[in-house]
């Protein structure tokens, strides 16, 4: 492989895998802040070890977020110091201000919630969790403000042979980040919602106590009401984020639906195999009409192909290859809304069975709950890849290319060194997590009233 | 010093630099003496909760200065991290380490799953703590960058004789550091170990910081050169080490670790210092040298980073000060152990 190639792989490896750990920390830790606060205003002790039940699968999840994101804040100098040349003025800021205004709240506030419980008032300690609330969910804001100039670049003038800022109104009030944002944090929102569905429900298939049937009813029913509103959410946005798509990048949304021409009114397709190399259908079955519904809210309106981009684009860039490739964005793009499409069913379901309070009888609905954890996140990572993936040949959309982009000085040794000890070293840890939330997953609640912790007891 | 907009960010990322060095460096320190100064886990424990609800938030001002490097000088950002690739790679390796053995280490009581996750606190405390001084020593010595801004060496044209004196500096600094904050946060029998660590590795650390100040005379041309003169600086870096030594004798030690935190600022404002105005030397052609007006963001951007650090940073200033006044007790046996 040559440098490129491997510099994309530990990119993409490291960046994906950042993002495994973070909608959970997105989610999750809205329903830990509204635990612990139902707790300190009804003083109910079910409260104090849901907060603390959750808030402990939060922490681990949430440790390995932190420790995959420092080598995202350092890896675009290492892989894409050209890009970091050429796109640094305006992309450096976000990132600077995302440290800045979100990890240092997230970090310093977790730490005061870990090991304030006795030292501090509990409202104090309460404000604790909602700030880290606010600070990871503002990381996404910024970070997600970055990422969109890379999607549709704004507020900027080329000078000297690199993108520098002349707007950071613009940045921040950029179209696709109003649509991406929303877009994650819901999704997000949905990954955590399934998350305690899963573990509610395994536990409410096996747990005799009754005070253990009764706290994980509740994490359930909290749980069903807030997936379903996530998931109908996530979609509603996907939804407009597709029509901004068409008009900002409609290369993109040709390769996801594989539209090699243009077509008005334009299908939606079911299932299609392609012959890439000469643009073209071997075999497809496509809904008529339902494209042009994405992307214009009726069924004709013209949708544009990757032949008619394509010479569109040679002549506006010069020759080459403008189309990402199209079997990922195809099926990454199938994989995202056939999961969403899932989840709104199953959390349906779970809504109406916590409404005709049948929870305990669905012992079906319990039993899917519990695999239906992989769907948010087979939806989130096969999300980002379209994202990404549907954006080449361009590392910055019409900007810069991402062969331009790679860093000079890295040799492909080098690199091969990196992916490789990348890989492994995430591959352990991802075992040492799994083993982690399996664990307190099925560990039940913790004690009923819990005083100083037993080893400081035991010393 | 003309302080325009490109001056501001330098000092300002100096200051990134010495709120991480003086606060992550006791951290370091006391992952480093982990192994040597808790004979059991209940220790064990007891000493990592010293900077349980901090080390996160001491992480976050490198994170800061990566981010602040990035916006305000993206070539530096850029020829820095794709240079120093794989340097980068193993500090990156061993924070990630560290990181992770905090939060799990206690999660299982398998004396194996935790002795693994205690090797990783002491191997990812010690590597950062030694491959940061190298890195510095290398910014302010120079390496090979050529008129294109890229790096041209590769990984063992780091590791030069000044490079590693620098490094050992910051490794043993940042242990007699630890050791300080250790003694003044723990109760005994760690309390007193720490104590004669600080005796032990205190003297090491003075020796060291004091060679590194004279082979910065020696190898490079930071005083030499027309530039901006640290003065006196490195000589009170030095001072500040003694008088910790002096004062720990004393056992004041609330005064030995501003003492240790001083010496570790005055080195790191000296190491700027005497780079002003370039942020890496090139040791091909002093004209390929990296500065912070060739390698800058646009006046545009340094004034909306301005506006927001001048807004936020006090901001955060305050509340990690609050963090360190809500846990100023003693960890002891009265003490909820969450890690
Ligand atoms: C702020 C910027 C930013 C953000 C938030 C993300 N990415 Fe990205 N991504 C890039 C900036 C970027 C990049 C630096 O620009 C890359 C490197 C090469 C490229 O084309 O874009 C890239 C490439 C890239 C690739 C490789 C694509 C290819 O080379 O064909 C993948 C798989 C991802 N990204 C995945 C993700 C995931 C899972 C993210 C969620 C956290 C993510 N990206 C967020
Ligand atoms: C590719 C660009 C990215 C970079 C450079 C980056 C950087 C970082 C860094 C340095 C941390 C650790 C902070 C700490 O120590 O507290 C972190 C954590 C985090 N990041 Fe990212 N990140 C990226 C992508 C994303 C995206 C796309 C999101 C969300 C939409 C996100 C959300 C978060 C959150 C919520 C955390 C908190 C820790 C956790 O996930 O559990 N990041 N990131
Ligand atoms: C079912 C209907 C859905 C539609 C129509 C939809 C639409 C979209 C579109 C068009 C994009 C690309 C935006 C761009 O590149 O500019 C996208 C990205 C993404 N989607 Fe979805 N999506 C859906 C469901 C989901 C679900 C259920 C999740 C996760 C739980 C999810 C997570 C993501 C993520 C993480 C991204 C990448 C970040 C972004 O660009 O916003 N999506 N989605």
């Amino acid at each position: 492989m040559d440098a490129l190639s491997l510099a994309r792989w530990q990119f993409g490896i490291t960046t994906v895998y950042h993002f495994f750990f973070v909608p959970l920390t997105l989610g999750l830790v809205w329903a830990v802040a509204i635990f612990n606060t139902l707790w300190v205003t009804t003083g109910r002790e079910v409260y104090r070890r849901l907060t603390k039940f959750w808030g402990k699968l939060f922490l681990i999840n949430f440790a390995m977020g932190v420790v995959t994101g420092i080598v995202q804040e350092f890896q675009f100098g290492m892989n894409w110091a050209e890009y970091s040349r050429f796109v640094g003025d305006i992309f450096g800021a976000p990132l600077a201000i995302e440290a800045l205004l979100a990890f240092f709240l997230e970090s310093t506030f977790l730490g005061i919630w870990v090991f304030g419980w006795d030292v501090l008032p509990k409202k104090a300690h309460l404000a604790a969790i909602w700030l880290v609330a606010v600070g990871s969910n503002l990381s996404a804001l910024w970070i997600l403000i970055a990422n969109s100039f890379m999607q549709h670049p704004v507020g900027y003038v080329l000078r000297g042979g690199r993108a520098e800022m002349n707007d950071f109104w613009a940045l921040v009030a950029n179209g696709h980040v109003w649509v991406q944002f929303p877009h994650v944090i819901a999704g997000a929102m949905a990954t955590a919602g399934f998350f305690m569905l899963g573990i509610s429900a395994w536990h409410l298939l096996r747990a005799r106590d009754a005070g253990a049937r009764d706290a994980f009813g509740r994490s359930f029913r909290f749980a069903a009401v807030y997936a379903l509103v996530a998931s109908l959410a996530v979609i509603v946005v996907g939804h407009g984020q597709a029509q901004y798509m068409v008009r900002e990048q409609p290369m993109k949304m040709a390769a996801a639906e594989a539209l090699w021409r243009t077509e008005n009114p334009a299908g939606m397709s079911l299932f299609t195999w392609g012959d890439e190399e000469h643009k073209r259908d071997v075999f497809a079955v496509r809904v008529p009409g339902l494209l042009s519904f994405l992307a214009h809210n009726r069924f004709t309106g013209e949708v544009q192909g990757i032949r008619d981009l394509q010479a569109e684009y040679e002549q506006r860039y010069g020759p080459g290859d403008y189309a990402p490739p199209v079997m990922w964005t195809y099926w990454t793009f199938r994989v995202m809304v056939g999961a969403g499409a899932l989840m709104l069913l199953l959390a349906g379901w779970a809504s109406f069975a916590v409404w005709r309070d049948r929870v305990d009888a669905s012992r079906r609905l319990l039993a899917w709950l519990v695999p239906a954890i992989a769907l948010p996140y087979a939806a989130n990572t096969a999300g980002w890849l379209f994202t990404e993936i549907g954006r080449q040949p361009w590392i910055v959309f019409g900007l810069q290319r991402t062969a331009d982009g790679v860093s000079r000085a890295v040799t492909g040794a080098e690199l091969l060194v990196s992916l490789v000890g990348f890989t492994l070293l995430y591959g352990a840890l991802m075992a040492a997590d799994l083993y982690l939330l399996d664990k307190y997953g099925k560990a039940g609640l913790p004690a009923e009233a819990e005083g100083l912790s037993a080893d400081a007891a035991r010393a | 010093m003309p302080i325009d907009l490109n001056t501001l960010w330098f000092i300002l990322i100096a200051v990134l630099f010495v709120g991480f060095f003086v606060l992550e460096g006791f951290d370091f320190g006391v992952g480093i003496l982990l192994p040597f100064l808790a004979h059991d886990d209940t220790e064990r424990r007891r000493v990592i909760a010293t900077i349980g609800p901090v080390w996160d938030g001491n992480e976050v001002w490198v994170l800061t200065a990566g981010g602040a490097i990035f916006a305000a000088f993206p070539d530096w950002y850029a020829t820095l991290f794709s240079g120093f690739y794989l340097a980068l790679f193993l500090m990156v390796v061993a924070m990630i380490l560290r990181g992770i053995a905090f939060e799990f280490r206690s999660k299982d009581s398998h004396p194996a799953w935790r002795a693994t996750w205690d090797w990783m606190i002491f191997v990812g405390s010690l590597v950062p703590a030694l491959l940061w001084g190298v890195a510095f020593g290398n910014l302010l010595k120079g390496v090979p960058i050529d008129a294109s801004k890229t790096y041209v060496g590769g990984f063992f044209t780091l590791l030069g004789p000044y490079p590693l004196v620098a490094g050992l500096a910051s490794l043993s600094a940042f242990t007699t550091h630890g050791a300080i904050f250790l003694e003044l946060k723990s109760e005994d029998p760690i309390r007193a170990r720490a104590m004669q660590a600080v005796k032990r590795v205190g003297p090491v650390a003075t020796v060291l910081v004091a060679l590194f100040v004279v082979a910065t005379y020696l190898w490079t041309d930071s005083f030499s050169r027309l530039g901006d003169n640290p003065g006196l600086i490195p000589i009170a870096a030095v001072g500040v080490m003694l008088a910790a030594g002096l004062l720990v004798a004393r056992r004041a030690m609330g005064w030995a670790f501003v003492m240790t935190s001083l010496a570790i600022a005055f080195t790191t404002i000296t190491i700027f210092m005497s780079l002003y105005p370039r942020v890496m030397v090139s040791s091909l052609d002093p004209a390929w040298s990296l500065t912070i007006y060739n390698a800058s963001s646009s006046p545009y951007t340094l004034t909306v980073m301005s506006v927001v650090a001048l807004l936020f940073v006090p901001v955060v200033l305050a509340y990690q000060a609050w963090t360190y006044w809500v846990f100023r007790k003693r960890i002891g046996g009265g003490t909820r152990l969450e890690y």
